[in-house]
């Protein structure tokens, strides 16, 4: 057992230790042209002078990692429940799908950059993170709604013949056969939404441009006004950074439900 | 002529049972079948003879277009068993779970079910894999979770589509006499659809012949021989009847 485990063990140390080897690498290399070509700040600076700008602007960039943090994971649980709720009553009536499917489509072809605007001046300017909450759901309702409308359609069809047979009613099809069928579709959904909720966050933030909305876009849009090119590079890391976590969170969350019972999460022998 | 079937009056009765698809194509047309109480009786047929259809159709799952099923007592039996092709399992249900399913359907708490569902897994020797996952199984323990499945509600009647089909030889041998072994321990009624001559003949007392285009039963054969059967499959009587059965089918394809 010890033999076989040893190699795995390997495989995963290599799978963390690699990326940051080279994350390291680049940083160092990074940090050595800066210094050796003289490269002014303000083009681009070196890691230790966006750490020290990080440093002397986390209050600030902290404050504004928080709002767009909270925008994006209201926006993204306002996508989940709504994508889930939508598709839930497709599920249940044809007609009130092929009366609004089509409009869903059009809510997601439109460019949210387009609608930020009107959006913008129906919530009232002086709102501007109720109108960013709206756009960054716009931008993730989408993939919870298709994902989940195909997942409750994929509940095998002799297990949906054997709930007939047996009398289940409406309700306990939807909740022990076509929801349960759906869960990987609606977590796969999830991962997609997640961070697209956070590029809607942020490009709505871009649009909205105006001093009232303080997440991180804003502070990206202010340093590079202010030519301050250290701030923003902190806090498009920082950007970054949110955007891995809620990534990884998801990939967790869909590791626990599925590992079980669902192929796309079981390892096989080779 | 009064016959045995007259006297013990027949659990299901099928009466000129005709489908037509929505599309035109006749399915079936004409179909007369009785099945006694406590028998075991085959449906075999080339594919595309609407042998599944009319199982179906026997189950209520499928709406006939001509001719009517009869129960003996009225109305379709609400907790008739019904084993698919596949073990068609939950897959994120654990056995016991699974076996749960037609009880729970029918408000019974998991707690109150619990000795039925033990049973009906003992019965098809699979109690100690209560917890295990369906993936965790081979085919055909997963086949034999379908069956406890099918049996726990303690059906009138079994029907069976094609229910070892997908599986090895060897495997599906043991499984026939599993099944063969549970019918006559427990008197169930069996109605089994197959493609292979050899299982028809092997577990039935009944085998019906069908045809195609549109599908019908074209002969019913007769499986005389008494169980356990392992002696018989050797015989030359064993082949006779396979052959029977063999040449109606024959008989039963258009050119």
């Amino acid at each position: 057992m010890i033999s076989a485990r040893a190699p795995f063990l390997r495989t995963q140390l290599l799978r963390i230790a690699v990326p940051l080897a080279v994350g390291v690498g680049v940083l160092i290399a990074w940090e050595g042209l800066v210094r050796f070509y003289q490269v002014p700040t303000f083009l681009l600076p070196a890691p230790t002078a966006i750490w020290q700008a990080f440093a002397a602007n986390a209050d600030n960039l902290m404050l504004s990692l928080w709002v767009t943090l909270r925008i994006t994971l209201a926006a993204f649980a306002l996508a989940v429940a709504g994508g889930v709720g939508l598709a839930v009553l497709f599920s249940q009536n044809r007609l009130t799908e092929m009366a609004l499917f089509p409009y869903a489509v059009v809510l997601q072809v439109t460019p949210v950059v387009a609608i930020a605007p009107l959006i913008l001046i129906w919530v009232g300017l002086d709102h501007a993170e109720r109108a960013l909450l709206i756009l960054a759901w716009i931008v993730a309702f989408f993939p919870m709604l298709s994902n989940t409308t195909l997942g409750l359609r994929s509940a095998d069809h002799n297990l949906r013949d054997l709930y007939k047979l047996y009398g289940a009613s409406r309700w306990q099809t939807l909740t022990e056969l076509q929801l349960p069928s759906a869960l990987p579709y609606i977590l796969a959904g999830m991962k997609i939404s997640g961070g697209l909720a956070l590029i809607g966050a942020v490009v709505a933030e871009f649009v909205a441009g105006s001093g009232t909305s303080t997440g991180l876009a804003w502070r990206i849009i202010e340093s590079a006004n202010r030519l301050q090119i250290a701030k923003m590079f902190a806090a498009l890391f920082l950007l970054s950074g949110l955007g891995i976590a809620i990534f990884f969170a998801l990939t967790l969350l869909e590791h626990l439900t599925l590992r079980r019972w669902h192929e796309s999460a079981v390892k096989r022998e080779i | 002529m009064p016959s045995l079937l007259t006297l013990a009056p027949s659990l299901l009765t099928l009466a000129r049972v005709g489908k037509t698809y929505d599309d035109g194509t006749p399915a079936l047309a004409g179909i007369d079948a009785e099945i006694a109480r406590s028998s075991f009786v085959s449906l075999v047929g080339p594919s595309g003879c609407g042998k599944s259809t009319l199982l179906r159709i026997a189950a209520g799952l499928t709406r006939a277009s001509e001719g009517e099923v009869r129960w003996q007592n009225g109305a379709r039996p609400a907790n008739l068993g019904f084993v698919f092709q596949d073990a068609t399992l939950m897959p994120w249900a654990r056995v016991f779970d699974n076996v749960w399913l037609p009880l729970k359907l029918q408000g019974i708490a998991r707690k109150a079910a619990e000795p039925r569902i033990m049973a009906a897994l003992s019965r098809v020797g699979l109690a100690e894999r209560a917890d295990a996952f369906p993936r965790e199984l081979s085919g055909g323990m997963r086949m034999r979770v379908s069956i406890a499945r099918a049996l726990v509600t303690d059906p009138p009647i079994l029907l069976m589509d094609e229910p070892f089909a997908a599986l090895d030889e060897f495997t599906r041998e043991k499984l026939d006499d599993d099944l063969l072994t549970l019918w006559r321990d427990h008197g169930l009624t069996i109605l089994f659809v197959t493609h292979s001559v050899y299982e028809s003949v092997y577990l039935s007392q009944r085998v019906l012949v069908m045809g195609t285009k549109p599908g019908r039963i074209i002969e019913e054969v007769a499986i005389e021989a008494a169980y356990p059967r392992t002696a018989f499959r050797e015989s030359a009587s064993f082949h006779a009847a396979c052959r029977a059965v063999s040449s109606a089918l024959r008989k039963g394809v258009p050119a």
